[in-house]
């Protein structure tokens, strides 16, 4: 068990300074005082989300994934205003974090760094309003640069690299950005039609300050191939937001002679604005 | 013509897929990297409440369990209150729990459980009504494109269940069940079940929240 992260009360700015103490990559952070005043002004607790906006996401049942044919609802989601148990989610610190978990060259080195491309992943977490979403947790997993995962259920040709786990974590900080370091993963084949491959791609886990925030997605790369015939990316039902899952090489964010970068920016559901009657609490 | 609205587009949810189990739950998947991990176990020694174990399956169209799905609950305290600033209910805050936890459905029984306590109820939408305890669900895996949200209710609230605001959208009796666990004893534990069916006859009501 983790230990909690022991909310005093009611006050934002207690918890994120009392969580927010430094990044994942050891550096310390700002001062509290500065992120009290930059938080209390970006995050509204208790406002309800906006509506989730499902025409850019894909639909539950995509016959042309299989595996979505068993495992879809076929009532219609039953629409459900905000409550409490809506707008709170869990809030971590950085204080659980390792100081290698974002760094998936070093996190499982045995006897030397894993094999391939190197790159470095950065971007920013925003919500829908455009606001920095700062403090919440993004995990990362992929396979390696053969394309094989370090899963005992993935029985794939290519070898396992005896030096990379394939899984990573961090914590936003104050502007809601973030950033690891990795290698770039591999194409892999899977089980749908007779010949589907997978485009490279790296899956993300992100958390906002609600529950309903809660989003998985992957990440693919400027310039795949395979994109083109990849059903995970092709049953994204609007071509602009599936574009936007496709990042773009930042050479501005590169390590010359090092590291190569991508950038790839994440956007959680927003909330509504507080001008009139939002509140969840009746006064 | 007109001025433009400068609002983002949430980023299109994907599949977990079958190897969630490595980003977050990586022991599930074989092997341990993290020195601190997150689990299915949300109490310590020093939470208050009243012990209890959640277990059930997800199952498929087919009535198979899912093996790979991977679960993550939320809930309130003892005294109904969320670990979260926007909770401002007038009760106590267990510094012992947050509320939190995540599991993988078993590779070899699709069983999926966690321990942890009962919540309380907790103050509805504009401090209205109470809502009944639950738990909220959600639930991801191969398959399915985007998190399913649900809740769970508990048996033995009967009065409070007949009340809740979200229980009372449902019409049809049948499918108001599905979000209600079934309390039993287990030696001296309290166990509910707590099934989830994707499609068919029991399909669990999912929300869009």
């Amino acid at each position: 068990m983790l230990e909690s992260v022991g909310i005093p009360n009611r006050q934002p700015e207690q918890i994120l300074g009392e969580t927010g103490a430094q990044r994942s990559g050891g550096s310390v952070e700002s001062s509290g005082a500065r992120r009290v005043s930059g938080l209390a002004s970006v995050v509204d607790w208790e406002s309800e989300f906006f509506q989730r906006d499902r025409s850019i996401h894909p639909p539950a049942l995509t016959p042309e994934y299989k595996t979505s044919v068993l495992r879809s609802p076929r009532q219609p989601l039953l629409s459900l205003q905000n409550s409490l148990s809506e707008v709170t989610g869990p809030l971590f610190g950085h204080s659980e974090l390792g100081p290698l978990d974002n760094d998936l060259i070093l996190n499982y080195a045995k006897d030397g760094q894993a094999i391939g491309e190197r790159i470095i992943v950065h971007g920013q977490v925003m919500d829908e309003g455009g606001r920095p979403v700062p403090n919440v947790l993004v995990e990362f997993w992929q396979a390696n640069a053969g394309g094989r995962y370090r899963h005992k259920n993935d029985r794939y040709i290519a070898p396992i690299d005896p030096n990379f786990g394939g899984c990573g974590r961090t914590i936003t900080n104050e502007d809601g950005e973030y950033w690891f370091r990795t290698i770039k993963p591999g194409p892999y084949p899977f089980r749908n039609n007779v010949n589907s491959w997978r485009p490279a791609h790296i899956h993300f886990s992100v958390f906002g300050t609600g529950f309903v925030q809660r989003l998985i997605t992957q990440m693919y790369f400027e310039g795949d191939p395979l994109l083109v015939k990849d059903v995970m990316f092709q049953m994204i039902p609007d071509r602009d937001a599936a574009k936007r899952l496709v990042a773009p090489i930042d050479f501005n964010a590169t390590v010359p002679l090092d590291t190569l970068a991508y950038r790839f920016d994440i956007v959680l559901r927003g909330r509504r604005s507080t001008l009139f009657e939002n509140k969840l609490h009746g006064n | 013509m007109v001025q433009a609205l400068k609002y983002l587009t949430e980023t299109p949810s994907q599949t977990a897929g079958p190897y969630v189990h490595i980003g977050l739950i990586p022991h599930q998947a074989g092997f341990d990297i993290f020195d601190k991990n997150f689990t299915n176990v949300l109490v310590g020694p020093d939470t208050a409440g009243e012990r209890i174990r959640i277990e059930g399956h997800v199952f498929d169209g087919a009535g198979m369990p899912l093996k790979d799905a991977l679960v993550e609950i939320w809930q309130a305290n003892a005294a109904g209150r969320y670990n979260h600033p926007a909770d401002r209910q007038e009760k106590l805050l267990d510094k012992a729990f947050r509320g939190w936890g995540r599991t993988g459905a078993d590779f070899e029984t699709g069983l999926f459980w966690f321990d942890t306590v009962k919540p309380g109820s907790v103050i509805g939408r504009r401090g209205h009504r109470f809502m009944a305890p639950h738990v909220s669900f959600w639930i991801v895996a191969r398959g399915i494109n985007i998190g399913l949200s649900t809740r769970m209710y508990f048996s033995d609230e009967e009065a409070a269940n007949r009340a809740d605001p979200v229980l009372n959208l449902i019409e049809p009796d049948t499918r108001r069940r599905t979000l209600i666990a079934q309390r039993a004893m287990r030696g001296s534990a309290v166990v509910y079940t707590f099934d989830v069916y994707l499609q068919g006859e029991r399909e669990t009501v999912f929300f869009d929240v």
